[in-house]
């Protein structure tokens, strides 16, 4: 596509530091404060996913104890939970908190190539969440549908918040989508288009190749619940019947006829897998940033790590229906899917082993950040292996739809994304606001809940072997289920409330630490990357002051042979500080 | 789903043939000194177009859903086909007339011709509006003839293909708006250049996508 | 330093939970044992690279924590390691894979000696066909369903007329003999599942899925709806129960086939009006209730609940529990009516009398009653006219000291605790989340304003 040839780079170093508080702080254009809005933003209302959890929770570990919770507003927090962690927490906050802040500043770039737009995109995303709160106060409630949002019963009578409810849910992840979309577009082109000198592809860290996949599988992804929401806005609003068979809603026969349930279940899972890995991507990047950085090693086996996220990032496409071979789809499908899911373990279980060999012979640093990537590998490769059980399609016979399911997504998903964006946030707060967290309240803070979600979701396995199905209000008296199991069920809500309470601690190191903490300076990790050269922390709006950065060598150039520093960062040129050219063990 | 897949299946190709290449046959640890001199820009293009182009290859995405849901539908025996009304012929002509415009006033824009740029923005404009007001008609003609939205599938899906494609269109019009009122307003054609070739190549993306639903809802 | 104590903890105290939980596979009752096979191949395979990676992840946190001088190795890759990583753990990856594939194959395609069977759901219930003499079912369509016709028989298709229709949560099957479950929605997503037989399948409205098994072992075994479908989602209970083949016969010999259905016995209200002369002595003349008695009105009561309720005591499923004093003492009285004639008229005749609202005996918070009675809409109606699709019964001017007493004895399992009485379950779920006294008053006063 040559029939552009403007250098318009040039152009875009006049950043002015705006003035007044609205222009710095609420309509800002610096991707960095649009990166702490969307993280702000995410949190806040990954929250309140957090406390609907733990409400439903009390629910299920102390059946009909608290009147609170009936079967409605059960179901309703159930699905509200489920949509808000895994779309408006750890997409926005991976790609829109994340992304934001690391692109430019890891690329050497002075911000996003479409400021303006990205400032649209965080304060669209904050309407969809608006949108989605909103939805608990309308007539009926909040869809109860679950986070799938199944069509007939997500529109149908018997379920609740089927008449505002789903509605707003359906338009709140259309306005979702266009943030992402316009958040999205910035991204990709900023990664192709905003490096600095010396930046190439290869070059850059594992960050912003995780991010940057991820972002491409969002791109293609979310039309398919776009698509697949206006299809079913389409059947609620207007009578059509795209998904809706002929069926019977509370006694009455229906006069729609010949929808399809199943296409909707096709289109959700579109996007629904590649989305699972819109969330580990990000997070396999940082945290090999993470290991990299406080192992005072470089991360083994880089172009392998690379290759990996771009494999995954392919294959991700073509497994979507390993979450439907219990469906009712043409069982023939169950053997196509099956194989695609069980090779893409193969790379994914290369990354496990490249972090745990990046650990090898390091020197390795246990600050908080890297405890909490520890415990992601050590969470990722418990959650990566059940899925093993549920990808393979026979034995997702007995296994969907119980607690083995919800047990193996939480871990993979849940747990080990949340472990990686906390260890995140401290690693890179020191840049946001140029002081230290405090360290024994993160350590607590990694302690309790790392420990605390193992005890939660371990048992939860073995509920999910009894054969106890997800999503009921109360289990009752059921032949195959001993009273053990309401013990351990129980236990589990308890440690769920005890990581529910823990995550104070993390607010609280947050806020305090912003006034109270030590100075942290530029780069108190002694890191290579990037960001970590700034000439201000926190970095000034336009990053760089006068004149862009310069790369000489990849972003892994810790302990160089020779070297007194155990570290060179990627500015340093060759005459300076030879690379480790005759060192490696790449023969 | 096997079209959604095809569709995805080359652009994800694309993308990963082209990231591989990139990224074969380096060894990111060793400093290479043609490495230091890589601009840091992967294209030789403006920003922009690398924007659009993404931004293209997501609207393709949205479509090759909605067809691959449509052939997916098609298939339950509800469905009753309807009778596409003639009018869309002389649509589909203005759309084309529309894109060819605009691709004529891109030569002049590149040319730095101004008065033909004026004009030529203005032929495109009216011809897209043309377009668009066409399909509106179209659905009236429909309604009138009883085939409602809610009546079948098939129905459905014509006025919801027609409403996405009419939306990307008015979009498009958005920006050719902007670019419309600044030359208007006496600005140079060097100044809308950029946006007017972009625009070229989102209306013809858009007359392909228009062509192949077309295509799609008289075979079917 | 702690973090490697603690991961090597976790992973032996994950083995040893794995190996000491009494929280386990269901003990199989069916021909699956290949499923449990595969599961087993890989927790082997599985557990092997879980104790390996995080080991030896533990050990390098040992061995390489920070030390004063010390100094990481520079080692961007090593091809040969890789390669060998790769190959293993694609070899393992097979190794799941290839025997699962087999067992798949084996679950799709359906042994051609299966007898067959139907499975229909519904909001929230589990309703059988049998397919009768002739082994084959006959039509059904979603439009020809209504009350009358809760099946959706198309009455012209003579295949259906020796069908067997149970209307009843539970369906018998014979045992070692492999059976094909035909599964069938008549409203929205269900999923058939059975923990002791492995498998489960959804139930798609608008088509037909299907799953089979061989039982192999005797007993009662429960199926749960495992695909969520609206509020009551966790009360779709049915079961299974195996039987040697001379039970099963006489199981389905005691259904009605649809064609016995269509000659329904047809209630006669003035000959019910003998019958009646029982009844009237505690539930009143015009059938409108006497709370001294603790007999509740039943008057305006549809036929249908009439007619379950009349039933189940005659069968046992219902005031038989020990502390059920009222309904203990209505079953022998139910047990008057000989036959299903009897019950026919007696119900024809309680049809004949005039409705009038029961007074009301009980305050409560209207206000709080309305929050409350959000849950019993989905089924009982907005009016609480009741839903005769639903299986939920009116309550709607009906005598409310009842309500109360019948809603507390859901929530205690007086009532509903009877293994077939699958719709007492329900309202047993529904019960015990009404935990006080005053939320019963407070949702029961509400009733008494609609």
């Amino acid at each position: 596509m040559a029939y552009v040839s403007i250098a318009d780079r040039d152009h875009e170093a006049e950043h002015h530091d705006p003035d007044t508080f609205i222009t710095k702080y609420v309509w800002s254009q610096d991707h960095k404060v649009i990166a702490i809005q969307y993280g702000v933003i995410a949190i806040l209302i990954g929250l309140v996913g957090m406390l609907l959890s733990s409400a439903f929770r009390l629910q299920l570990g102390f059946p009909d104890v608290f009147s609170f919770i009936n079967p409605e507003n059960y179901y309703q927090f159930v699905t509200i939970h489920g949509m808000i962690m895994v779309i408006y927490l750890l997409t926005a906050l991976f790609l829109g908190g994340f992304g934001n802040y690391l692109i430019p500043l890891q690329l050497g770039a002075r911000d996003m190539v479409f400021p303006f737009m990205n400032m649209l995109s965080v304060w669209v995303y904050a309407l969809s969440v608006i949108i989605l709160v909103a939805s608990f106060f309308v007539p009926g409630g909040a869809t109860g549908a679950g986070w799938t949002l199944y069509p007939p019963h997500a529109i149908s009578p018997g379920t609740p918040g089927t008449d505002w409810g789903i509605v707003l849910m359906l338009l709140s992840l259309g306005v979702f989508i266009v943030a992402f979309t316009m958040g999205g577009l910035n991204y990709v082109t900023t990664v192709l288009q905003a490096r600095c000198k010396g930046m190439t592809l290869m070059r850059m860290p594992l960050s912003v190749w995780g991010i940057f996949m991820a972002t491409i599988l969002g791109l293609l992804a979310f039309p398919a619940l776009l698509v697949s929401a206006i299809m079913m806005l389409f059947d609620k609003l207007l009578g059509t019947s795209f998904f809706m068979p002929a069926m019977i809603q509370a006694g009455v026969a229906t006069d729609t006829v010949g929808g399809s349930p199943v296409l909707f279940q096709h289109l959700f899972w579109f996007f629904g897998h590649p989305e699972v890995y819109i969330v580990a991507l990000p997070a396999f990047g940082l945290v090999s940033d993470l290991l990299s950085t406080h192992a005072r090693k470089n991360i083994f086996g880089y172009r392998m790590m690379v290759w990996a996220i771009i494999a995954i990032g392919g294959l991700s496409f073509i497994v979507w229906a390993h979450h439907m071979y219990v469906s009712g789809m043409n069982p023939y499908f169950g053997f196509f899917f099956a194989t695609t899911t069980l090779i893409i373990a193969v790379p994914t279980a290369l990354k496990v082993y490249n972090w745990v060999l990046t650990l090898w012979q390091g020197n390795i640093h246990l600050r908080v950040p890297m405890l909490f990537a520890i415990g992601f590998i050590f969470t990722f490769t418990h959650g990566g292996l059940t899925g093993l059980f549920l990808g393979n399609v026979t034995i997702d016979l007995p296994l969907s739809d119980t607690y083995f399911v919800v047990a193996h997504f939480h871990m993979v998903m849940g747990v080990s994304p949340v472990l990686v964006v906390f260890g995140a946030i401290y690693h890179w707060y020191p840049k946001m606001t140029g002081r230290m967290y405090n360290e024994t309240l993160g350590k607590w803070h990694f302690w309790l809940t790392f420990l605390g979600t193992y005890s939660l979701y371990l048992p939860m396995h073995y509920i999910g072997f009894l054969g106890v199905p997800r999503r009921y209000f109360a289990m009752g008296n059921t032949d195959f289920m001993p009273d053990s199991a309401i013990t351990l069920n129980a236990s589990m809500t308890i440690s769920a409330l005890i990581i529910a309470a823990t995550q104070t601690l993390f607010i609280y190191n947050m806020i305090v630490s912003l006034k109270k903490g030590e100075k942290s300076g530029g780069n108190p990790w002694k890191s290579t990357s990037l960001e970590w050269q700034t000439p201000d922390t926190p970095p000034k709006h336009g990053n760089w002051g006068h004149s862009l950065p310069e790369v000489h060598r990849w972003a892994y150039d810790y302990s160089v042979p020779g070297q007194a520093e155990d570290f060179t960062p990627q500015t340093v040129p060759e005459s300076e500080v030879p690379v480790g050219r005759d060192h490696g063990t790449e023969h | 789903m096997y079209i959604t897949l095809i569709f995805l299946g080359i652009i994800m190709a694309t993308v990963i043939t082209w990231l591989l290449r990139q990224t074969f046959n380096t060894q990111p640890w060793i400093s290479e000194a043609a490495d230091n001199e890589v601009s840091g820009s992967s294209m030789d293009t403006n920003s922009k177009a690398v924007a659009l182009t993404v931004f293209l290859a997501v609207a393709t995405s949205i479509f090759a859903l909605f067809i691959s849901a449509y052939t997916i539908r098609m298939d339950e025996p509800d469905w009753r086909p309807l009778a596409e009304p003639t009018l869309l012929w002389t649509n589909t002509f203005m759309l084309i007339l529309a894109s060819v415009a605009y691709h004529w006033t891109r030569n002049a824009a590149v040319k730095g011709l101004d008065s033909r740029v004026k004009s030529g923005l203005t032929v495109s404009g009216a011809f897209t509006v043309l377009f668009l007001v066409g399909q509106v008609v179209a659905w009236q003609q429909l309604n009138a003839a009883g085939y409602y939205l809610d009546l079948n599938p098939a129905n459905a899906f014509f006025y919801l293909l027609t409403a996405i494609h009419g939306l990307h269109m008015l979009g498009g019009l958005w920006v050719w708006a902007r670019s419309t009122m600044k030359v208007w307003t006496g600005a140079d054609s060097d100044s809308v250049r950029l946006s007017i070739e972009l625009c070229t190549v989102y209306w013809h993306f858009l007359l392909l996508v228009w062509i192949v639903l077309f295509g799609m809802l008289l075979s079917t | 330093m702690p973090i490697a104590v603690v991961l090597i903890l976790l992973v032996v105290g994950s083995l040893v939970f794995h190996v000491l939980s009494p929280w386990t596979f269901t003990p199989l009752a069916s021909n699956w044992s290949q499923i449990d096979d595969t599961i087993n191949i890989t927790f082997w395979v599985t557990g092997f690279v879980f104790v390996a990676v995080n080991l030896f992840m533990a050990y390098a946190v040992i061995k390489y924590r920070a030390r004063e001088g010390n100094k990481a190795t520079y080692d961007p890759e090593n091809k040969k390691l890789e390669t060998w990583l790769t190959i293993l753990t694609s070899v393992g990856v097979a190794a799941m894979l290839t025997p699962g594939l087999f067992v798949w194959g084996d679950f799709v395609n359906v042994p051609d000696d299966a007898m067959e069977i139907e499975a229909v759901g519904q909001q929230w219930h589990w309703t059988y066909r049998l397919p009768g003499a002739d082994g084959q079912f006959g039509n059904v369509k979603a439009e020809l369903i209504d009350n009358e016709n809760p099946f959706g028989m198309d009455p012209e298709d003579p295949l259906g007329r020796d069908d067997v229709l149970v209307e009843n949560g539970e369906v018998h099957l014979p045992i070692n003999v492999p059976v094909k479950v035909n599964l069938r929605s008549k409203d929205v997503l269900h999923d058939f599942a059975v923990a002791q037989m492995r498998v489960k399948m959804d139930l798609v409205p608008g088509m037909e899925t299907y799953l089979w098994f061989t039982p192999t072992k005797l007993g009662s075994f429960e199926v749960l709806c495992e695909e969520l479908c609206g509020i009551a989602h966790h009360t779709m209970r049915g079961s299974i129960v195996v039987d040697n083949q001379a039970d099963f016969d006489a199981w389905v010999a005691s259904y009605p086939t649809y064609a016995d259905t269509q000659n329904e016995v047809v209630g006669n209200a003035q000959a019910g009006a003998a019958q009646y002369a029982v009844c009237a002595a505690c539930h009143g003349q015009q059938g409108e209730g006497l709370q001294a008695l603790n007999a509740p009105k039943i008057a305006g009561q549809e036929g249908w609940y009439l007619r379950r309720q009349l039933n189940s005591y005659k069968a046992g499923r219902r005031g038989v529990h020990e502390d059920d004093i009222f309904g203990r003492q209505m079953a022998p009285m139910a047990a008057t009516l000989a036959n299903d004639q009897a019950v026919e008229n007696v119900i024809a005749h309680i049809q004949t009398f005039p409705d009038n609202p029961s007074p009301t005996t009980i305050d409560g918070d209207v206000m709080a009653g309305q929050k409350i009675y959000n849950v019993c809409a989905y089924c009982h109606g907005g009016d609480a006219q009741g839903i005769q699709a639903i299986n939920a019964p009116r309550m709607a001017g009906m005598t409310d000291w009842y309500l109360a007493n019948q809603l507390k004895n859901f929530r205690s399992g007086v009532r509903g605790a009877h293994p077939q009485d699958f719709y007492g379950k329900q309202m047993g779920f529904m019960g015990r989340n009404l935990q006080t006294d005053q939320q019963i008053y407070d949702v029961i006063a509400y009733i008494g304003t609609l």
